[in-house]
C-alpha cells in the first residue's frame, strides 16, 4: 500500500501551501494527475485520503484526480501512439522499443481551489 | 456567493522521497561507494545472489549490504557469514524502501564504520515488483530480478520495474526444464519497453551467467569511481 505514502507526501505538501498562507483559506478541492503507467490506483488513493484526513484541516476536501494515458513517441515512425498497457508496449507500426514516454509517467498535485472564508476551518490536526 | 480560488502547485508526489535519494547517493559520492538498488518479487533469489556476490567479490572490493527484505534476521545471519557489514532496515509493513529509511541504513554505516573504506553498498529491497520501481533510494543504478518460475508475462504486466531497471537477471535458469520457459519471450517482453537494460541469465545453483553478473558490478563500480573522482576534483 504505497499510496499511504504517496498520500502522507501529498497531505504534507497541501499543509505547507496552508500554513504559508496568512488568512488561512479554506480548501475546497485538490486535484491531482496521476499517470496511468505508474504504481499508483486512485481509487486506492483516494481511500488513503479519506482516512489520514479525518479531523484534520483536509477532513471532506474533495480529491479530483484526472489519469492521463500513456503515450508514447515512436522515434522511427515519427508519430504517437498508445501503448496498450499490459499486452503491448512497442510500436505497433515497426515494433521499436517504447522509448520516449510523452504522457503517463505523472504524479504531482497540480492545483488548490479555496475559499478565502475559514469559518469552518476546525482545526489544523496533525 | 461562493467564490473560490486557484492556487497552482505542481509539485511532484514523490519529490520528498527524490530529494533524499539525492541526498543520499551525494553522501555515496563523497564517500566513492556505489549503490545497487536490488528489487524483485518475493522468492526471485535477491538474498541467494547477494551470498554469491559477497563470497566472489569481497577480494575485489568492500561491500556492506542494507537489507530492507526481511521479515526475519534468518536472511542477515546468511549475509553475516561473509564477514561484511549488513545493516537491517526496520521496515514494518512496508512493501518498499524508501529514501528514508535507507538514509537510517547509511547513518549506521556513517557512525559504526569507517565509510570512505568501502567500495560497494548493495541494498536488498522488500520483496514486490510494484511499488519499490517508484522509490528511488538513492543507488547508482537499478537490478531486477525475475525467475524463471513467475513467467514470461511479468514485465508486461509489472512493466515501471522492468522500464526503470539497468540490469535484469533471470534467475534460477537451472529450473528452465521443468516449468516451460521461452527465453526468447522474456526477452522481447523486456525489450519492449527497455532496449538498454542488461539481460544475464543466471543460476545461483549451478553458477551459470554469475561471472557475467559479477562483471557487470565490477563494471558499474569502476566507471562510478571514475566520476566520482572527477566530481570530487571538480568540487575542490
Amino acid at each position: 500500500m504505497h499510496e499511504t505514502d504517496m498520500t502522507k507526501a501529498l497531505i504534507l505538501t497541501v499543509k505547507d501551501w496552508y500554513n504559508s498562507q496568512p488568512e488561512k483559506p479554506k480548501i475546497e478541492k485538490i486535484h491531482l494527475i496521476v499517470g496511468q503507467f505508474t504504481c499508483v490506483e486512485p481509487m486506492s488513493l483516494r481511500f488513503a485520503f479519506d482516512i489520514q484526513t479525518r479531523h484534520t484541516f483536509l477532513e471532506g476536501v474533495e480529491l479530483a484526480i484526472e489519469e492521463t494515458p500513456l503515450i508514447a513517441f515512436c522515434h522511427t515512425c515519427q508519430q504517437e501512439y498508445q501503448p496498450q498497457i499490459g499486452l503491448q508496449y512497442s510500436c505497433p507500426n515497426c515494433n521499436s522499443p517504447m522509448e520516449d514516454i510523452r504522457s503517463g509517467r505523472e504524479l504531482k498535485i497540480d492545483r488548490l481551489e479555496y475559499s478565502p472564508n475559514n469559518n469552518s476551518v476546525l482545526s489544523l490536526g496533525d | 456567493m461562493h467564490q473560490t480560488f486557484d492556487a497552482a502547485l505542481e509539485i511532484d508526489l514523490l519529490h520528498a522521497n527524490q530529494e533524499g535519494a539525492d541526498h543520499n547517493r551525494q553522501h555515496f559520492d563523497r564517500w566513492g561507494i556505489t549503490c545497487l538498488n536490488i528489487m524483485s518479487s518475493p522468492g526471485a533469489g535477491k538474498t541467494v545472489l547477494l551470498e554469491q556476490t559477497l563470497k566472489s567479490l569481497k577480494t575485489r572490493f568492500k561491500m556492506a549490504v542494507i537489507e530492507g527484505d526481511m521479515t526475519t534476521e534468518l536472511d542477515a545471519d546468511r549475509l553475516r557469514k561473509y564477514d561484511v557489514p549488513v545493516i537491517p532496515i526496520n521496515t514494518g509493513r512496508s512493501c518498499h524502501l524508501d529514501s528514508k529509511m535507507v538514509a537510517g541504513g547509511i547513518h549506521t554505516l556513517e557512525h559504526n564504520y569507517e565509510p570512505t573504506d568501502f567500495d560497494l553498498v548493495l541494498v536488498e529491497n522488500v520483496g514486490n515488483l510494484v511499488c519499490p520501481a517508484e522509490f528511488e533510494v538513492g543507488e547508482h543504478a537499478k537490478v531486477a530480478l525475475l525467475s524463471v518460475t513467475e513467467g514470461e508475462d511479468k514485465p508486461l504486466k509489472y512493466p515501471v520495474m522492468f522500464q526503470e531497471a539497468d540490469c535484469l537477471l533471470i534467475t534460477k535458469t537451472d529450473l528452465a526444464p521443468y516449468v516451460d520457459i521461452d527465453f526468447d519471450r522474456i526477452t522481447k517482453n523486456v525489450r519492449q519497453m527497455n532496449s538498454e537494460v542488461i539481460i544475464i541469465f543466471v543460476s545461483a545453483k549451478t553458477g551459470i551467467g554469475l561471472e557475467e553478473w559479477f562483471d557487470w558490478v565490477t563494471n558499474v563500480v569502476q566507471e562510478n569511481q571514475i566520476q566520482q573522482t572527477k566530481q570530487l576534483a571538480v568540487q575542490g
